[in-house]
């Protein structure tokens, strides 16, 4: 097992997010995390990336427990993380950007060749402040970011948030790609159909606790599920 | 002496202000740039550079070239270690909240002026600048020590520019000014890059007051003026705007020294402040900057 989130809490103040929160990941394989806003789904990929401190419960990688550790520890053990919204470093260069997560590892010129041989429109705009590009390319450069780490598994938070349809489908590819690859996906998304498209699991968050993981599968024939969790028909 | 001359003297006079100011208000820029931390005490900082000055030359001995050499290294360093122990025992305790740090810099003020009082006491003391010769232009001739400040602070901004923007160390501190919590994602240690910030912008101000001890003597309140000016520095450059903070310190420097020769020093710091009004009428934001304060 890849990654695996065992019984954590975490609280914003004196607020609650995650309760018992669990779950874990496999190597090529796709997991979704499904909730209704302010479930927590957001607080447990922090949580993972220890941007949020889990009180209580283990985070393990490889059977190594990160989460006594400092955030800036968890890119180290292979974690890449595209953060909802994006969240890159506007005011710098698409050249900049990419650079910071080659440094988080120490990866060299060869990922970095690659990472631009994966989305060749990156390329052409190295000296691009990042914050002019497209919203999809915006995204891409989020994305290649986090693969500067050569992660063995990725966290996206909603990353076809506020996209064309033409650009959630690259970015569906890409996911298949990584996944083919071998990474261990964690995907917070809302929009089901693209969740049906390329889960191999999914699991239901609400009210901060992790509920039930349903194969990809079982969710096409169970579509009260998306009802009871999300308040939507399939 | 003519016009012409007396006007060049005074732009000359005016360099050397602006040069020491864009130093000091520069280490206030990056910290307030990088931290969002309001240093109240930066002027503590630049006091302690010369009063570290003054011991080390006193305690040397060896010539005013290596005493002021040695004050040059010393000094700086003695001052950006005190601001890491106050970093990490009272900043960082403090989680960099923004209105606690102010406060808890105006006590940190207070402490480093009463003990260098305790220690240094009340007098004004010079050090010797490092040589004396004077470059002799047609009509007057100037100081080369003072000219030698120009050139060093010329230097100085210049690799710090070199260094923020070329260097690895430069990208975390940028990555971490624009959004500390993504930073420290891409495994950027935060709170080292928070301390050496810190540090680095006392030594900023330290390195300043050493240069300019042979000039105006070190004094326990020396610091107060300079922490004025350079807070005017960077409001009018714009926060966080280190392109605003030099271009504000040379506007700002140039017309005090300017002012001061053909005026009064007091007059100056009045038509300086009115001027800064006056920026901050047309751009509320500074010069250069793009954030709200």
């Amino acid at each position: 097992m890849m990654l695996k989130v065992e019984n954590i809490n975490c609280f914003y103040g004196r607020t609650q997010v995650l309760r018992d929160f669990s779950l874990f990941a496999e190597a090529g394989q796709v997991l979704c995390v499904m909730g209704r806003n302010g479930a927590g789904k957001t607080t447990a990929l922090k949580s993972i990336m220890g941007l949020v401190r889990p009180r209580g419960g283990r985070v393990t990688i490889g059977g190594t427990d990160i989460a006594p550790l400092q955030a800036e520890e968890a890119p180290r053990h292979g974690i890449g993380y595209v953060p909802q919204g994006r969240r890159l470093f506007s005011e710098l260069s698409v050249a900049d950007n990419i650079e910071i997560g080659l440094m988080a590892r120490g990866s060299g010129r060869q990922v970095r060749e690659s990472v631009l041989d994966f989305f060749p429109v990156l390329r052409e705009r190295l000296s691009q402040r990042a914050g002019t590009l497209s919203g999809g390319e915006q995204q891409m450069l989020a994305i290649a970011r986090a693969l500067c780490l050569e992660p063995s598994v990725l966290l996206l938070d909603e990353p076809t948030e506020g996209l064309m349809p033409a650009m959630i489908a690259r970015i569906r590819d890409v996911v298949l790609v990584l996944k083919n690859r071998g990474v261990a996906v964690i995907l917070v998304e809302q929009r089901v159909e693209a969740v049906l498209q390329i889960a191999d699991r999914v699991l239901f968050v609400e009210n901060g606790r992790s509920r039930e993981t349903l194969k990809a599968d079982e969710l096409r024939k169970s579509p009260e599920m998306l009802a009871r969790y999300l308040g939507v028909g399939a | 002496m003519d016009f012409g001359p007396h006007l060049l003297l005074a732009s000359l006079e005016g360099a050397v202000g602006a040069a020491v100011l864009a130093l000091t208000a520069l280490g206030l820029s990056l910290v307030f740039g990088v931290m969002r931390i309001v240093n109240v005490a930066h002027g503590a900082f630049f006091m302690l550079g010369a009063i570290v000055a003054w011991w080390v030359a006193d305690a040397l001995d060896a010539g005013s070239a290596l005493n002021f050499l040695a004050a040059l290294i010393i000094a700086p360093l003695a001052a950006g270690a005190v601001a890491l122990v106050a970093e990490r025992t009272i900043l960082r305790r403090l989680n960099y909240n923004p209105e606690s740090t102010i406060v808890a810099t105006i006590g940190l003020l207070y402490v480093i002026e009463q003990v260098a009082l305790m220690t240094y006491g009340p007098d004004a003391r010079p050090v010797e600048a490092p040589w004396d010769f004077r470059v002799q232009l047609p009509w007057f001739g100037y100081s080369g020590y003072k000219l030698m400040v120009i050139a060093a602070s010329i230097a100085v901004m210049l690799a710090v520019w070199w260094g923020l923007t070329r260097t690895r160390i430069g990208l975390m501190m940028r990555a971490t000014q624009f959004d500390r919590e993504t930073a420290r994602a891409f495994a950027i240690p935060v709170d080292k890059v928070y301390g050496g910030v810190f540090a680095f912008g006392a030594m900023l101000a330290a390195l300043g007051a050493v240069l300019v001890v042979p000039i105006q003597q070190a004094h326990y309140l020396m610091g107060n003026d300079p922490l004025l000016l350079s807070f005017i520095v960077v409001i009018v450059g714009g926060l966080g705007s280190l392109r605003g903070t030099v271009l504000a310190a040379v506007i700002i420097g140039m017309s005090d020294g300017i002012i001061s020769v053909f005026f009064t020093p007091t007059l100056a710091k009045i038509i300086a402040t009115l001027v800064v009004a006056m920026i901050l009428v047309i751009r509320p934001k500074g010069l250069f900057g793009t954030q709200s304060a």
